[in-house]
């Protein structure tokens, strides 16, 4: 059974994000989802000063098998990302939630996490699956 | 677990990347009984096959094995297959899962005045046991037969009861393929595991064949794609002259007309991973495109097989979403095995 942490929240593609005390919204990839990718081979992350939108495409993750979008939950500009990703992409199968992180965004309204998965929410998405 | 031609098969059991690791170093266990045994036999099975197929069965001696091509009239490929002589009047096949219907139609079509029977052996399963630990291992469950295992040369192949044991196998290490009654299977399987073969799943076995260079039906081949620009030309027997196999004449015309394009392999240079179907390109020029593409576990880089223009050189570039990224020209193999 794979974890989905209580206090993130969730989108259907597999994607969660954590609102930091900053008001920053960090985003990467469930647990699910890199179980179900496999080995991640590569990444392609946001480049920082770039605008993100609510579900829209920000990155991509690649594992041996296949290529997977990542999307932002959050609209806004990317004020961060994981560069530590580039050398060691298995982070994201490691620790989805915490090492494996993706990039981070400076939000216009963070409102939009209210239309986003909880993660009984996602819980649900995950076993109809 | 994923649906592959109506058999559920594992991907990977865990990592795709240390399964990959252990074949190329130790030794892994894929169950590929979705391969389907088709016993050749009769008076006339040699005279089939050698009508059949384009490589030459006349040259299996008994207990030995062939790497072939079953080809239609137009010289496209139906399917590729190993062909295996157990002795005088009986052969068998193994053939690729997703074409299992389409073969056996083809052959019995074929079948026409030939004294031969074939027969479909769905009560037969398949293992492969691959690494450079594969003869140590197998000689360890298999106590009996351990001194003619470990004198079986490549290519050749034993039956010891139920069971048939080929020095065969599609990921360029050393290592055996094992054919026997599916209810024989699971016991075998957990002796083999217990002896220490690591179990590996399909995602293995094809990043392992990609980095040892062989082809995947459906990518590198089909019934349209001539074998002669697929870099299967080598399996074609084209001596004796007179040997009519199907497809001979098609195939004789491509080699006089000479053929435009080749099987190449590409190696990235820049980050990415290539993938089937992405478009090759010089300059301005979409030169073909990539049949089969993943990410090597030994080299750490993104491998392809292309399939190219006869006459290309240098670098090329490759389009992967909205970016063209450069790779260089390989001949495959990408990673060739220790022994």
């Amino acid at each position: 059974m794979s974890e989905i942490p209580a206090d993130l929240k969730y989108l259907a593609s597999h994607e969660w994000a954590r609102l930091n005390d900053d008001g920053t919204v960090t985003i990467g990839i469930t647990d699910h989802a890199q179980e179900a990718l496999g080995d991640v081979v590569y990444v392609e992350l946001p480049e920082v000063g770039n605008q993100v939108t609510a579900g829209r495409e920000a990155g991509v993750v690649e594992s041996v098998k296949a290529a997977s979008d990542v999307f932002s939950l959050v609209s806004g500009e990317v004020i961060a990302v994981n560069d530590a990703l580039v050398d060691a992409p298995d982070l994201i199968n490691q620790s989805p939630f915490v090492d494996g992180w993706f990039f981070r965004v400076q939000p216009t309204d963070v409102t939009e996490l209210d239309d986003t998965l909880d993660a009984d929410g996602y819980a649900d998405i995950i076993e109809e699956a | 677990m994923v649906d592959f031609s109506g058999w559920d098969m594992p991907l990977h059991y865990g990592s795709q990347i240390e399964e990959h690791r252990q074949v190329r170093e130790k030794a892994g266990l894929f169950d590929v009984s979705h391969m389907a045994a088709v016993d050749v036999e009769g008076a006339d099975a040699l005279a089939f096959l050698r009508h059949l197929l384009a490589n030459d069965a006349a040259r299996l001696e008994a207990g030995s094995a062939l790497y072939t091509l079953m080809l239609n009239q137009g010289g496209g490929v139906v399917d590729d297959l190993l062909a295996y002589r157990r002795d005088d009047q009986r052969y068998r096949l193994i053939i690729n899962a997703g074409n299992r219907e389409t073969d056996m139609a083809w052959m019995r079509a074929e079948l026409t005045g030939f004294e031969t029977r074939l027969e479909r052996r769905d009560d037969m399963g398949i293992l492969a046991l691959q690494g450079p630990q594969a003869v140590a291992i197998l000689a360890q469950v298999l106590p009996a037969a351990a001194p003619h295992i470990d004198r079986l040369r490549r290519f050749h192949c034993m039956e010891t009861g139920d069971l048939m044991i080929a020095r065969t196998g599609y990921t360029g290490e050393d290592g055996f393929e094992l054919v026997m009654p599916v209810t024989e299977l699971q016991p075998l399987w957990h002796a083999l595991v217990q002896a220490g073969a690591s179990p590996c799943g399909l995602g293995a076995r094809d990043t392992l064949r990609l980095e040892a260079g062989l082809c995947l039906y459906g990518h590198e081949m089909d019934a349209q794609t001539s074998p002669l620009e697929a870099g299967l030309g080598w399996t074609i027997a084209w001596q004796p002259a007179e040997r009519q196999f199907i497809g001979r004449t098609a195939l004789e015309q491509q080699r006089k007309a000479g053929v435009a394009h080749q099987l190449i392999g590409l190696e990235l240079l820049d980050r990415g991973v290539l993938r089937q179907g992405q478009q090759v390109w010089q300059g301005d020029h979409c030169i073909g495109e990539i049949t089969s593409g993943s990410f090597s576990p030994v080299l750490g880089k993104s491998i392809a097989l292309a399939r190219l223009p006869v006459s290309v050189s240098g670098e090329v570039q490759v389009e992967m979403r909205d970016k063209r990224l450069t790779a260089r020209l390989v001949r495959p193999p990408f990673v060739s095995s220790k022994k």
